[in-house]
């Protein structure tokens, strides 16, 4: 009985095609809406995990002031005392510590023959690419000699090097940054997109001295990464570390630091959380327009009951029952807003992969979002199906047969 | 001695209230044996449509007892009365009423599919009602392909396949010439003498009653004739 009603739901609606269609498309477009959301936000998420992971979970990075993720507790901020590269040094021979590189960031155009773009310039040391674990595609890292003299030589990222310089290889090439002319010594890996989507590639490396002298003309530190040894913890890192700022930079027992130290872990959580509030945000936006969808089913099964009285006093003259009848307008509104589900989430789907491959993050479809909204398109048919099947089911059979 | 298949004691159904009250019924009594070929006629606002329905089980009287099979049927819920017409209880209709855009073999069947049975239990069933009405061959066709009488023929048809126990047939010609309404009253005739089938038909042409074994009029509410008579046969015969 109820395969005769299932087949019977689907004769009406294949009946109605072009109406169907447009009562289940506030279902699909809101279902279609949710599960990119969500397949996305979820891309991203693991595109966050996995450049975390690529960073090695064993990396710090250091920071002045009181910087925490979440809200600004007070102290220290942004007048707190910059690093020096003797910091960065000190660092490095921490027992827990592999690499430590020295940071500084200005943002620049780089400019060879009549190409220039806008970039940023990290001043570091050779260990930088060490800690970031980042391979070096042409030329050679910086040598020691470079890194102590602030010599005027540069690595490119492959952005850089392509907006520069094109097709041709860059190394050996001369690039001018500002008054300063430099020469290019390698072209880093490609590396793809950051947690935020952002270009990694876009960046130019050079010894941090040479940036301090004629890029920044001071000699502050703005961060220093470091890099522990296999064999230490993070927490260990982190211990080491901070015991060892506190006495560079003499702070008395009892007074805050003034200065922070994060792992990956933490800054992954932290840009996780936010990733899965915005999925959340959009997702429940989307939802809306499911209700609305649901609404238009309803809509059509009323005008539906009432284009088929006669059929129902028919039905109801036959033997069937209230509850039969009730039955067979509440399988229609479920099967048409399963169907509304069903190519919701193909649509859905659809959109994700598309969307994963612009903005190169991970296709991730989740099973358990796709069963979600195939449920929850169920739902929507009991829900606003019910109202208009029960009115179905109420006819009184006399004035449905004389209905016309 | 067994119940009568119908049995009106004093059934009365009021409509409205007060002022408005309208008594279509008033206190009719009446037995209907099996086997039976009634015609009610009486004309509009006699309270033979409201008879009918309340014979059909799709009306309840007001006052008074309806016994169909000994059985009290005022006292039944929408559920019980529901079972009562898919198993014993065949309409006929005026205007057919038949299912568009399904077929005649789909709509014989469709009493069927509330019986419950599948679809290899339905088809024998509802190709042999088809056939009994002459419509063999043509259980494919949708009712629009179908001339007025065949569409009487796929109802009364309909009304076979489940088997019933009385056929309620509402003006059955009402909406035919006098060929195939002729051609109508002598298939019913048939079902009722060659097969015992119950048949409750109302009619408002004498004509068409006269087919009929017996013959009820009801006037304002009331019973106001009931004689049995002996049945035309044939065209030109009354």
């Amino acid at each position: 009985m109820i395969w005769e009603t299932i087949t019977l739901a689907f004769v009406a609606i294949i009946r109605n095609k072009l109406r169907s269609f447009l009562t289940v498309l506030g279902v699909v477009i809101g279902v279609a809406a949710v599960i990119a959301m969500v397949t996305i936000g979820q891309g991203s998420s693991a595109q966050v995990s996995a450049s975390v992971e690529s960073l090695g979970t064993n990396v710090l990075s250091v920071r002045p002031g009181r910087f925490r993720m979440g809200p600004p507790t007070g102290g220290g901020g942004a007048q707190a005392a910059r690093f020096a590269i003797k910091d960065a040094e000190a660092i490095a021979l921490l027992p827990a510590v592999a690499f430590a590189a020295p940071i500084v960031t200005t943002s620049q155009t780089v400019v060879a023959g009549n190409a220039n773009s806008a970039t940023t310039v990290y001043g570091t040391t050779a260990a930088y690419l060490q800690v970031q674990n980042w391979p070096i595609a042409l030329g050679r890292n910086f040598s020691d000699g470079e890194i102590a003299g602030g010599a005027a030589s540069c690595l490119l990222g492959q952005t850089v090097a392509e907006e520069v310089f094109g097709g041709s290889d860059p190394v050996g090439a001369a690039v001018r940054i500002k008054t300063l002319s430099c020469q290019v010594i390698g072209v880093l890996a490609d590396r793809g997109a950051g947690s935020f989507g952002q270009d990694q590639d876009d960046l130019i490396l050079m010894p941090i001295k040479t940036v301090q002298r004629r890029l920044a003309g001071n000699t502050d530190v703005d961060s220093i990464s470091i890099a522990l040894r296999k064999s230490a913890s993070s927490a260990d890192g982190i211990d080491q570390v901070s015991a060892l700022l506190r006495e560079r930079r003499r702070i008395a027992i009892g007074e805050e630091d003034n200065f922070s130290v994060t792992d990956m872990a933490e800054i992954s959580s932290v840009l996780t959380g936010i990733n899965s509030v915005l999925t959340g945000l959009l997702s429940s936006v989307a939802a809306v327009s499911l209700l609305v969808g649901g609404i238009g089913i309803m809509n059509i099964m009323l005008v539906s009951v009432t284009e088929r009285t006669r059929e129902i006093g028919i039905r109801l003259a036959v033997g069937a029952s209230a509850g039969q009848v009730l039955m067979q307008f509440l399988v229609e509104a479920v099967v048409l807003s399963l169907l509304g589900g069903v190519l919701g989430i193909a649509v859905g789907l659809g959109l994700a992969f598309v969307g994963s491959i612009f903005m190169s993050i991970p296709f991730a479809p989740s099973p358990a979002i796709v069963a979600l909204a195939f449920c929850f398109s169920a739902l929507v048919g009991v829900v606003f199906g019910y109202f208009p099947a029960r009115r179905a089911a109420l006819l009184d059979p006399i004035e449905a047969l004389r209905y016309q | 001695m067994e119940a009568p298949l119908i049995q009106f004691n004093a059934v009365a159904r009021v409509y409205g209230q007060g002022e408005a009250e309208v008594r279509a019924l008033d206190g009719v009594s009446l037995t209907i044996a099996a086997g039976e070929f009634v015609a009610i006629m009486g004309p509009s606002g006699s309270g033979k449509s409201t008879a009918m329905n309340i014979i059909g089980c799709l009306d309840r009287p007001t006052s008074g007892e309806y016994l169909f099979q000994g059985v009290p049927v005022q006292g039944l819920t929408a559920d019980q009365r529901a079972l009562l017409r898919r198993h014993a209880l065949g309409f006929v209709f005026q205007g057919f009423n038949l299912l568009a855009r399904s077929t005649a073999l789909e709509n014989v069947e469709l009493p069927l599919i509330y019986k419950g049975m599948s679809r290899a239990q339905r088809g024998p069933i509802a190709m042999a009602a088809l056939a009994k009405v002459g419509l063999g061959g043509r259980e494919h066709h949708d009712p629009s392909q179908l001339s007025g009488g065949q569409q009487q023929r796929v109802a009364i048809a309909r009304a076979l396949a489940g088997s019933p126990q009385l056929i309620l047939a509402d003006e059955p010609t009402g909406n035919l010439d006098s060929q195939r309404s002729h051609e109508i009253m002598l298939l019913l005739q048939g079902l009722n003498r060659n097969e015992g089938m119950t048949i409750v038909m109302v009619t408002h042409e004498e004509d068409i009653a006269a087919y009929a074994g017996r013959k009820m009029v009801f006037t304002d509410g009331h019973l106001s004739e009931d004689k049995r008579q002996v049945a035309r046969s044939s065209e030109g015969a009354a």
